[in-house]
């Protein structure tokens, strides 16, 4: 995503008959993609009209998720164990990547010399193009193990006896967790949140760089008290980004994150799903018009929160460019 | 009618210059120096002599070289990718080219006004005064920070104008408040020497007027350098005026320097005449 | 003025600046990192497993070794082949679209619906594919599986042609209005031809986008372990090859599971790499 400016191309009406018909194409083309858009939103709230009218807010914030009935328990589809696990990871990966991405970004754009930055910034920035099934199998057969093994011992030997946090780590380390899912996760966003980020940096206006030098700033003044002051709205929106990215992702956060537990506790060491992961796992299943309807529902839950940061993301960024535009070096 | 004459008249007009006081800044020196964007000559060899208690402008065509020249004085030149500056420039006889000089030091000596106001937009305009005073002293208490602002902003008129949103943010004001906002800044570290790159290209003339009424005021502290493309600013404002030139076969180079009266009614070089009247750039 | 206390300050700041670069260096290495290490993981164990059989025979029934994932490389190409050939025409003529003639309402419609798009969390139109057509009208199929890819694809051709239509100077179009010619013409065959490489470039893109995606295939396309040329029926694709070979409990399944996934790397690279080539030659030629 760029900050662009819209820009009308010289043009004339239609003259003659393969004018027309040339517009008409690209015309239809373009009302294709309106449509689609809307055909999938109204698509997904029609169908989990039924889900939505048997359980309403209960949906949200129930926690039980029972397709068969039996003569205990009724029908019941309550996604708040979804819910949490896509808060949960999708937080862990926003908390790990965002340090990664922001000093990369800084180290790229403000201390390293043109020729050392641009391969740096490119290869980080590799990292979108790898499919997220191979961070699935790369997580679940080499970083599970490593934080079943060594990190999360390791975690609840250390911050485990603290009290208060240490319930963050409590419990066996399974390795396919919440915890994982984040890390994972993580690796995932960090590209995105680089990039952006350091488009957002370079638009800081040189005036404000050279005000803050001319104070006899060092260059991590410089860095620290202009430059990143200036861009905090638009490095939010990076993360924000990132962090959209993350509540969507699917396949990378199935393979590790166990989706076994429905559980809702403090430990970040539990096997959990997220609303994706349960998604993926479940449609095979869906056998009645309430459970597929569920299943739907889901989707649309997911749609609606990715589509929030989507769109908060860009509100701030648009806001930074608008900012920029008026006091231009 | 002689063009150079309503020139000559504002100078004339002006009351006397002061006698600079003891403690007003510190000289600057210029001794060949070159600056240099990668391989493009901008300015060559100038040698110039600067004073404290006076306000020198530099004056010239655009493209003459004036904002590298300046710019070189608090080495904010070679902060560009590729740039660099060959020669010595002394402030107060110690060359801040030295090899061991460490050019962020120097730059706390030297204040600088940029051409577009820059206040910081994050920053109120409490905060942006004492920006350079939080980066560069130690702690002070709360009634230190309120002080050095009071007496910046006065300093500069503005306080009457800004007391009451001195927690607004520093983009709120108008551009001339903006500007004299910026020079409260500079000033408020007690540089030695304040440089202006056309501080008032962006301003209106009343805005314009108020600054230069400032100079006046300010020059009795500091050293001050002013950059400017309008003669009758540099007439009005300046003690001493050093003229620059630059063509297609020369980098930017010193044409002429001395007292503002004496370069305007009398230049010693017919580029400076044609430079003055009009008839040049 | 420069005094003792200003001196004793000054040396903090600097230590706190080589602290704080040192910081952002490290960041950096991690970041970096992470890339070497999990394609060099895939390659390390994947490419043990690479043979001819890899790439001719299907899957051995459970646990079984030798075979391959043939049907699922078939699978991928033909599904990326007709979700290509749907996505393209309309990609290219939105861009076109609001590139060229759009001003007004509509066009502004027309562009925010393409950023939604491209916006959409892959599994999400995988329900969306799954509600539409899977429940009632094809079932699992590949040709399900070529619309939900077909979804991802536009948003991204259309983005990219767009971008690219942009840079063609105004001056050309001028010039050709000028003489009167119309402005179908003008767009075909002015200034499309400029900028064909580029618009492969975009397509390309997006069909090693697409060639990724397990999400929304696996709610549409479903997965195969037979050859299957009918896409009327569920179809293999590499990706999901990939995921039910990891989730399984048989080593050697683990091991054709990275191997496939060396080869999709290695599939989605060469389509991006071909892109930069093509990007870094055009830009060449035409400055």
């Amino acid at each position: 995503m760029t900050i662009k400016n819209l820009i009308v191309r010289p043009t004339t009406k239609a003259v003659d008959s393969g004018d027309r018909l040339f517009t008409t194409l690209v015309g239809a083309a373009s009302s294709i993609v309106v449509i689609l858009l809307l055909g999938f939103i109204i698509l997904l709230v029609v169908d989990s009209r039924e889900s939505i009218r048997s359980f309403g807010m209960g949906f949200l914030t129930g926690s039980k998720w029972n397709p068969v009935a039996t003569e205990v328990n009724h029908i019941q589809f309550g996604a708040l164990p979804y819910i949490f696990g896509t808060v949960v990871t999708s937080l862990i990966a926003l908390a790990l990547a965002t340090p990664l991405a922001l000093g990369s970004a800084i180290f790229v754009s403000e201390y390293a010399p043109s020729w050392l930055g641009k391969p740096v910034a490119f290869i980080i920035e590799l990292l979108v193009a790898i499919p997220s099934v191979a961070y699935g199998i790369w997580g679940l057969f080499v970083l599970v193990p490593i934080m079943r093994n060594v990190v999360e011992p390791f975690l609840q030997s250390t911050i485990g006896k603290v009290p208060v946090i240490g319930a963050l780590v409590a419990g066996p380390p399974f390795g396919q967790d919440l915890l994982t899912g984040g890390v994972v996760l993580a690796i995932m966003i960090l590209p995105t949140i680089l990039s952006l980020s350091r488009e957002i940096i370079a638009h800081v206006p040189r005036l404000q760089k050279e005000g803050m030098l001319a104070l006899g700033a060092t260059r991590w003044e410089v860095l620290s008290k202009a430059v990143l002051p200036y861009a905090r709205g638009g490095i939010v929106g990076a993360a924000m980004l990132g962090l959209a990215r993350a509540i969507g992702e699917t396949m990378a956060v199935t393979m590790v994150i166990g989706n076994s537990s429905t559980k809702i506790g403090a430990s970040l060491l539990t096997p959990g799903y997220t609303i994706a992961s349960a998604i993926a796992n479940q449609f095979t299943e869906a056998d009645s018009p309430i459970y597929f309807s569920a299943i739907v529902e889901l989707g649309l839950v997911l749609l609606i929160v990715a589509s929030v940061f989507n769109i908060g993301s860009r509100l701030l960024i648009r806001r930074l460019a608008r900012r920029e535009g008026g006091s231009h070096a | 009618m002689n063009p150079i004459r309503p020139l000559a008249d504002i100078v004339r007009n002006r009351t006397a210059p002061e006698n600079p006081s003891a403690n007003a800044g510190r000289s600057i020196t210029v001794r060949s120096l070159s600056a240099f964007y990668g391989k493009h000559k901008a300015i060559e060899d100038i040698d110039l002599d600067i004073h404290p208690g006076v306000v020198t402008a530099i004056i010239g065509p655009s493209g003459c070289g004036k904002s590298t020249m300046i710019r070189c004085i608090n080495r904010m030149h070679e902060v560009i990718a590729g740039a660099y500056a060959t020669g010595s420039v002394l402030l107060d006889g110690e060359d801040i080219y030295a090899p061991d000089a460490n050019p962020v030091r120097m730059r706390r000596r030297i204040g600088m006004v940029f051409q577009k106001p820059n206040p910081f937009p994050t920053k109120t305009v409490y905060e942006n005064v004492i920006a350079g005073i939080r980066l560069n002293l130690p702690k002070m208490t709360k009634a230190g920070y309120d002080e050095a602002v009071e007496k910046s902003l006065r300093s500069v008129a503005l306080w009457d104008e800004v007391k009451d949103k001195l927690h607004s943010s520093g983009a709120s004001l108008s551009g001339g408040q903006q500007q004299r906002l910026c020079i409260a800044r500079a000033i408020a570290i007690e540089p030695e020497v304040l440089l202006l790159d056309e501080p008032c290209s962006a301003l209106d003339p009343t805005a314009t007027l108020k600054i230069e009424d400032l100079l006046f005021e300010l020059k009795e502290a500091y050293t001050i350098v002013l950059v400017t493309h309008n003669m009758q600013q540099a007439a009005r404002a300046s003690d001493t005026t050093a003229f620059f030139l630059a063509d297609e076969r020369h980098a930017g180079h010193l044409i002429e320097q001395g007292p503002t009266q004496d370069m305007f009614m009398h230049p010693k070089d017919q580029r400076t005449e044609d430079y003055i009247s009009g008839r040049l750039g | 003025m420069r005094s003792r206390s200003e001196d004793r300050k000054f040396a903090q700041r600097r230590v706190r600046g080589v602290v704080n670069a040192g910081i952002a260096v490290a960041l950096t290495v991690l970041a970096v990192s992470a890339l070497f290490v999990i394609v060099g993981h895939i390659f390390v164990n994947g490419v043990g497993s690479l043979n001819l059989d890899f790439f001719t025979k299907i899957p051995k029934p459970y646990g079984e070794t030798g075979g391959g994932i043939a049907q699922a490389i078939l699978g991928t190409l033909a599904m990326l082949c007709l979700a290509a050939i749907i996505a393209v025409p309309i990609g290219v003529g939105t861009a076109i679209y609001i590139a060229e003639i759009g001003r007004g309402r509509f066009a502004q419609m027309v562009r925010f619906a393409i950023e939604l798009l491209a916006e959409l969390p892959s599994i999400v139109v995988g329900v969306f594919i799954w509600a539409l057509l899977v429940r009632n009208i094809t079932g699992y199929s590949g040709i399900a599986g070529a619309c939900a890819l077909a979804v991802i694809m536009i948003p991204i051709i259309a983005r990219s042609v767009e971008e690219i239509l942009k840079l063609v100077p105004d001056s050309l179009r001028e010039a050709a209005l000028a003489l009167g010619t119309p402005r179908w013409k003008v767009v075909l065959f002015i200034v499309i031809p400029t900028v064909l490489p580029g618009m492969f470039t975009g397509i390309m893109l997006a069909v090693a986008r697409a060639a990724g995606e397990t999400a929304p295939l696996l709610l549409t396309s479903l997965g195969n372990a037979f050859f299957n040329f009918d896409m009327r029926k569920p179809m293999a694709a590499m990706p999901l090859q990939i995921y039910s070979y990891a989730v399984s409990p048989y080593d050697d399944w683990h091991k054709k599971a990275w191997a496939s996934t060396l080869v999709l790397i290695a599939l989605v690279a060469v389509l991006s790499g071909a892109v930069k080539f093509f990007t870094r030659r055009w830009k060449h030629e035409s400055h």
